[in-house]
């Protein structure tokens, strides 16, 4: 699991483009969204084709959205609980 | 009445860095293929969650208009009005390889909201909280002097009292690799000047170059510009003409054109066109800048930066002479380019 948070704050970092941030800089319950990392509605556009590209998960229920990309550990409990590659 | 068009704020970003008054004195001749633009840092004019999506092209446009709104002292514009030939094409790119890579899905928003031609205008009226006028145009090598037509329009109905007009072009990778196999770009092996080229295509700049243009002048006006003329094919026979009908409408003689300022590349396919032109004015100074830009769809923007800062300054910088005229008040600079032949281009301004 610590593994697949690192590999996730990393690819996280890459697809948004999070200039000036590293992965020590982001801790495993910061918010993503919000007062946290600062994402917005089109990051968390991108964050739902990397959940399908990087491990086959699509989301069928939009609003699942919020919960999952709620902070690193909420990603990497649903991406090892459905992960399809 | 007629309104008018002044130059109150100019602003660049260029392989040369960031437009200055004495811009021309530092300035290095550019004998590469392609010229990256040295970039400026964004982070004190855009906020860190904006920039992290800009490509380089929207960065640039963003600091050029900064630069020359700052220098003219505006805030309210009435019209955001830019030209680019090739649009964010870093992004497009992006997308394009996206939808190839990934058998057409998994495609991100990000990439193809950056990559449409009008992002850069928009993103720079958004981050003004500017809601007037906003207008892009995509000619080919007039992309910018379109654009100037529209502004010059606008000032002289009187639609508009202050307009902020540009234009940008970014370099990127594959595109310039096809670029350079048909010949458009010289190759990376060649390392030629301008002065010194003897091989066809030319020396590419990317960058951004603004103007604020205003229709009353002040102290620090920069020029007039008095019209603009665009023509998409053009015989060289058919030149003088062209020039002549230009300046009859504007009722300006030929005699009183102080300077020209010509557009030449370096394109032994095409610079004859300039050559022509020059014999026109075979006792005016003759001036150039893609040395400095290298050459882009809307590197005329900065040949029109040049001949504001000649009329302003009533001073020629050495380093930007191609062929020495005689000595004279500087009240009217021609301004002519094309590129392959095609997308020819008059700009007059006037001493303000």
């Amino acid at each position: 699991m610590e593994e697949l948070k690192a590999e996730l704050k990393g690819k996280i970092i890459e697809v948004l483009n999070l200039e000036d941030i590293t992965v020590e800089d982001i801790n495993d319950d910061d918010s993503l969204f919000g007062d946290g990392l600062g994402l917005d509605s089109i990051d968390a556009l991108e964050l739902i084709v990397l959940l399908d590209k990087g491990y086959g998960i699509k989301l069928s229920d939009p609003k699942q959205g919020k919960a999952i990309f709620e902070s690193i550990n909420t990603m990497a409990d649903f991406i090892s609980k459905n992960r399809t590659k | 009445m007629k309104g008018k068009c002044f130059i109150q704020g100019i602003g660049a970003v260029t392989a040369q860095g960031v437009w200055s008054l004495d811009f021309f004195n530092q300035a290095t001749e550019i004998t590469q293929a392609k010229a990256y633009a040295q970039q400026p840092s964004y982070k004190e004019l855009i906020a860190p969650n904006m920039i992290r999506r800009m490509s380089k092209g929207i960065k640039m446009g963003i600091f050029a208009a900064q630069q020359a709104l700052d220098e003219a002292g505006v805030e309210d514009l009435d019209g955001v009005i830019t030209g680019t030939g090739l649009g964010c094409l870093e992004d497009s790119e992006k997308f394009l390889k996206n939808i190839l890579d990934n058998d057409e899905e998994f495609l991100t928003p990000t990439s193809f909201i950056q990559s449409t031609h009008n992002t850069v205008g928009a993103q720079i009226a958004l981050r003004l909280g500017c809601k007037a006028y906003n207008f892009t145009y995509v000619n080919g090598a007039v992309s910018f002097e379109s654009a100037l037509l529209d502004s010059l329009q606008q000032l002289e109905a009187g639609d508009a009292q202050s307009v902020l007009v540009g234009g940008i072009d970014e370099i990127s990778g594959h595109t310039f690799t096809l670029k350079q196999l048909i010949g458009e770009v010289k190759s990376d092996e060649v390392c030629e000047t301008i002065r010194e080229s003897e091989t066809r295509g030319v020396n590419y700049g990317e960058g951004a170059t603004f103007f604020v243009l205003r229709s009353s002048p002040t102290m620090e006006s920069y020029a007039e510009v008095v019209d603009v003329c665009i023509q998409n094919r053009l015989e060289l026979g058919e030149l003088k003409e062209f020039i002549d009908g230009f300046l009859q409408r504007n009722k300006v003689e030929r005699a009183a054109i102080s300077a020209v300022v010509i557009g030449n590349t370096g394109d032994m396919g095409y610079d004859y066109y300039f050559d022509r032109f020059g014999r026109l004015f075979e006792d005016r100074s003759q001036l150039y800048y893609k040395h400095f830009y290298g050459h882009s769809d809307v590197a005329s923007a900065f040949g029109m930066a040049t001949a504001a800062y000649v009329l302003k300054t009533q001073e020629i910088p050495e380093e930007i002479v191609w062929k020495t005229g005689k000595q004279m008040p500087l009240n009217y600079v021609l301004l002519y380019n094309q590129y392959k032949g095609r997308d020819h281009s008059l700009v007059l301004l006037k001493r303000s």
